[in-house]
Formats: structure tokens, sequence, C-alpha cells
């Protein structure tokens, strides 16, 4: 007799195998390309939804100025008190203007704009693209001949890569402000000195370099939240989903990207 | 208000479907469906919820796409066509959606507006206004033009709904449950609206339902779909003068309801 139809206890019930998890991976993987290949192909021909994309912009720009503005203070702020005592050992305090900025800089602001964006924005825009569709708003649009994914993905994904290198180049110069702060209260550094020692380290390739990351960080969450959102499905539950999808998936990315543009910024220093 | 008498031309098809499946998974929704729909005629398909009737309108509108069948539209064939014919073909169509679908984001005005001007190419602001006080005076919710969806009721809602898709003047329209979820009144005015919508606006309609008071009252003609395929085909009469255990439940259930 088969053992497990004697057993008294439910059979456990069996999720998918490695190998249909590594094929639905695939899968995934293909339709992101195909997505993001019909961004490119639908963005930059006419009809072209500008007044949206401005609507976009400010959504996620200027909406996002409060919490970028203070986390950025608080970042260049944090850093430089963070970072005195270990100079300070060596007598160093002098080199901090400079290391904050080329922290701040290179890596701090645009990394940190990226990853509340991500939180903000991100999750913002899977969660309303995905109620638009299980509410069938989509389908309205599509059965109404106008094109949903130009009106809502291209103007999103558009925004979020235009506005994201203004946010960062922002959060530096809060951040650096923050900074200035703690070395002005503790060395009474004027505020000209700091600038000058600030921007003598940086190079051409670390301002390139940071606005190249923003712009990939921009449409990393752009095209990421507008994915989760506009293939959501089963209800609500899908639409919390695909919000947290695109926070976790853009953050995810965001690192990887990071790590990937500052190697290739390493090979033109 | 009583049906009024609908001008039918029963020698000039609308849609025309022949042998359409339409399976999800093992789930066969759809197992040969065969119907023709009229021009001017308001044809209901009655059925019971899960029974794909929800599936049909949105092969049509080519939202879905069959396993198997044609669906001719308009002399196109829904699933034989380009990107553009069909979004062409979609503007001579309207669609109400069971839960109405207004943008959100948008007021009443603004919904009215969007696929207006998206689809009509040059027009003027004075054409466009024209145009959104018509569609509204016709579902009679003129006051409402500066709401936003999520101050009307459910059955200003389903008004909405229908004023957005009559503002592209369709030829054809499709109603997903117009009165699921309202209350008895609601529904003689929705009933009313859309036998309206058929006699001033001249289109030809399909209404999906499971309310036998809105069959009764709006169609010309029932379809019953029953296990994936249309059981009788005729006039409410007809369809219901029957003894078929699968049929007369239906029947007895809503009026006794």
């Amino acid at each position: 007799m088969d053992t497990a139809t004697t057993s008294s206890a439910p059979a456990a019930k069996k999720g998918p195998s490695i190998k249909q998890r590594l094929a639905s991976t695939f899968v995934t993987l293909y339709n992101i390309n195909k997505f993001i290949l019909r961004f490119f192909k639908e963005a930059f021909l006419p009809p072209f939804e500008l007044k949206e994309v401005m609507r976009q912009c400010y959504e996620t720009g200027v909406r996002s100025f409060t919490l970028i503005t203070f986390t950025g203070f608080i970042t260049g702020l944090i850093f430089t008190k963070q970072s005195r005592p270990s100079l300070s050992n060596f007598g160093a305090q002098s080199w901090l203007p400079s290391l904050v900025s080329i922290a701040i800089m290179r890596a701090l602001a645009p990394l940190v704009t990226a990853l509340i964006a991500a939180g903000k924005v991100g999750s913002s825009i899977g969660a309303e693209i995905g109620s638009m569709r299980v509410t069938e708003q989509i389908d309205a649009m599509e059965v109404s001949g106008t094109k949903p994914f130009k009106y809502l993905v291209c103007t999103r994904v558009l925004a979020t890569t235009l506005t994201l290198p203004i946010l960062a180049t922002y959060t530096g110069f809060v951040a650096l402000l923050g900074g200035y702060l703690n070395v002005s209260v503790n060395e009474g550094t004027s505020y000209t000195t700091f600038m000058e020692q600030v921007f003598e380290p940086l190079t051409f390739v670390d301002f390139a370099a940071s606005l190249a990351k923003s712009i990939v960080f921009g449409f990393t969450i752009g095209i990421v939240g507008c994915y989760q959102g506009y293939f959501s499905t089963k209800g609500t539950e899908g639409v919390g989903k695909a919000a947290n999808g695109a926070v976790v998936t853009a953050m995810f990315l965001i690192f990887v990207e990071e790590i990937l543009i500052v190697q290739i910024a390493g090979w033109f220093r | 208000m009583e049906k009024g008498k609908a001008n039918i031309d029963y020698n000039n098809p609308v849609i025309s479907i022949t042998g359409l499946e339409k399976s999800f998974d093992d789930y066969e929704v759809l197992r040969g469906i065969d119907l023709d729909l009229y021009q001017g005629e308001n044809l209901v398909v009655l059925g019971r919820s899960g029974t794909g009737k929800s599936v049909l309108i949105k092969i049509i509108s080519g939202l879905l796409t069959p396993d198997k069948g044609e669906v001719t539209v308009l002399g196109h064939e829904v699933n034989n066509i380009t990107d553009k014919e069909l979004q062409e073909l979609r503007i001579r169509m309207g669609f109400s959606f069971q839960n109405s679908a207004l943008y959100d984001s948008m007021t009443v005005r603004k919904n009215l507006e969007f696929p207006l001007v998206r689809n009509r190419k040059g027009i003027t602001r004075a054409e466009i206004n024209r145009s959104v006080e018509t569609v509204l005076d016709a579902v009679g919710l003129s006051q409402t033009i500066n709401q936003m969806p999520a101050e009307l009721s459910g059955g200003q809602r389903k008004r909405i709904g229908i004023a957005r898709t009559l503002i592209l003047n369709p030829e054809i329209m499709l109603y997903d449950e117009p009165t699921a979820g309202l209350d008895p009144i609601t529904c003689i005015e929705i009933n009313d609206l859309i036998n309206e919508v058929q006699q001033r606006f001249h289109t030809s309609s399909i209404i999906i339902t499971h309310d036998l008071t809105c069959a009764k009252s709006t169609g010309d003609r029932i379809a019953m779909l029953l296990d994936g395929q249309f059981q009788r085909v005729g006039s409410f009469e007809e369809v219901f003068n029957t003894n078929d255990g699968r049929v007369k439940p239906f029947f007895e259930y809503n009026f006794i309801q």
C-alpha cells in the first residue's frame, strides 16, 4: 500500500520546482526586456504627453523636496561628525572638507536620493498603476482608442529619469551644507574656504559619473515601478505586491548599478 | 420608461462571431460561440456569474485573444488586424465597464475629455466643451462636471462611464453588467438610459447581465449562455418559455427576488 495514502497527516502542498522557478525567472527577465524596448519605441514618437510628463516631474520632484532636504542635510552633518575622530587621530581634520565632498558627490548624493526616491516615488508608481490595472482603468484607456502605455508608463519613466539628477544635485548641495555646519562649528572654517576645499579634489569624471548614476537610477525606479504596476493581478493584494516589488527590486538594482558605474568610472580616473 | 420600437436592420450584422472558443488553463470558458448582432439591435447576453459573459465582450473589443474562432466587428476581423486598425476600430465601439473604470485622478470633465482629445486631432476647446456638455446632458449629470469620481454614487459613476464612451459617438456599445450592485430604482434608470442611448445615438449594443429586469426592459433579443455555449436565443418570452432545468431556476430566482 502507498504510504502517502495511509498517513493521517494532510499531504503538504508541493511548491514549484527549482526548474520551474528558473524558467519563471527567465520569462520575467524576457518580459522586462520587452517592456524596456517598448518604452524606447513609444517614448520618443509623437504624440507626446508633455503636460503629463510635467505633472509627473512635479509629483516626483517637488513632492520629494522636503524629505530629500532633510535626509541630505542630516547625511552630510552625520557623515562629517562621524569622520572627524578618525581624521583627528592623524591630525588631519583639515582634510575633512575634501573627504566629505568626495564621499557625498561621488557616492552618497546619488545613492541616498535614489534610495529615497525608490521608497517614495517607486512605491507610489507601482501602487497607482497597479490599482488602475485591477480597477480596469487601463483597459478603459485601451478600449477608448488611447495608448495607456504612452500615457502612464512613458511619462512616469521620463519624469523619474529627468528629475532624479536634479534631486541628486540638490541632495549633494544640502549635504555639503550639513557638512559645513559641522566644520564651521568645530573649526571655525569660513564658507568660502570650505567650498574651495570641497571642489579641489573633484574632477570632471566625478561629476559625469554622478550624473550618469542619477540618470540610470531614475530610469530604474520609473521602469520597475511601472512594470510592477502594469502587470499586477489579484486585486488589492496585487496592488500591495506591486508597490512592495517596485521598492525592493529597484533598491536591489540600484546597488548593482552603483557597483557597475563605480567600476566603469574607475577606468577613466 | 417603456422600451420604444427599435429600428433594427436584420440584413446588416455589425458583429459576427463564429466558433469562438476560449480557455483559461484547463478551464474551458467559451466552447464554440456563434452570434450575430444586427444594426440598431440591443442584444442581451444572460448567464450566471463565471460563465464567460465578460470574456466574450473583452474578446470582441480585442482585450483578450480567442483560442479559436472568428470575431468580425464592423467588417474587420478583430484578431487579424494591425494595432493601428484595432485602435481605430475601438473608437467606433464603446465599452461600459462593470465598475465604471473612471480615472480616479481626473475630474468628470477630464474623464470625458481624455478619449476625445487623443482621438480627434485638431479639435478646438469650444468643440470639446460642447461634446462634454452634450453627453453629460444625455446621462442627466451636468451638475457633476467638476466632481471627482470618488464623490459620485454608484449609479452616477455608471452614467459617467456610459457618457465617456458616448463622447466618441460609437456605433456599437458593449455594457458589462450595467446594473450590478445598484439599487432597484437606479437599475431602472440605467435600463432607461440604455434604451435612450439606443434611440438617440442609433447604437447597436451587447448588454452583459444576470439581471432579468434589465434583460427584459433593454433587450430586443436575449442569448442565454450556459456551459460555454448559447443554449437559447430569441425574445425574452421565447428564451424562458421552456422546461429546461438549467434555464427555469434562473428565471424563477430572479423574479422571486
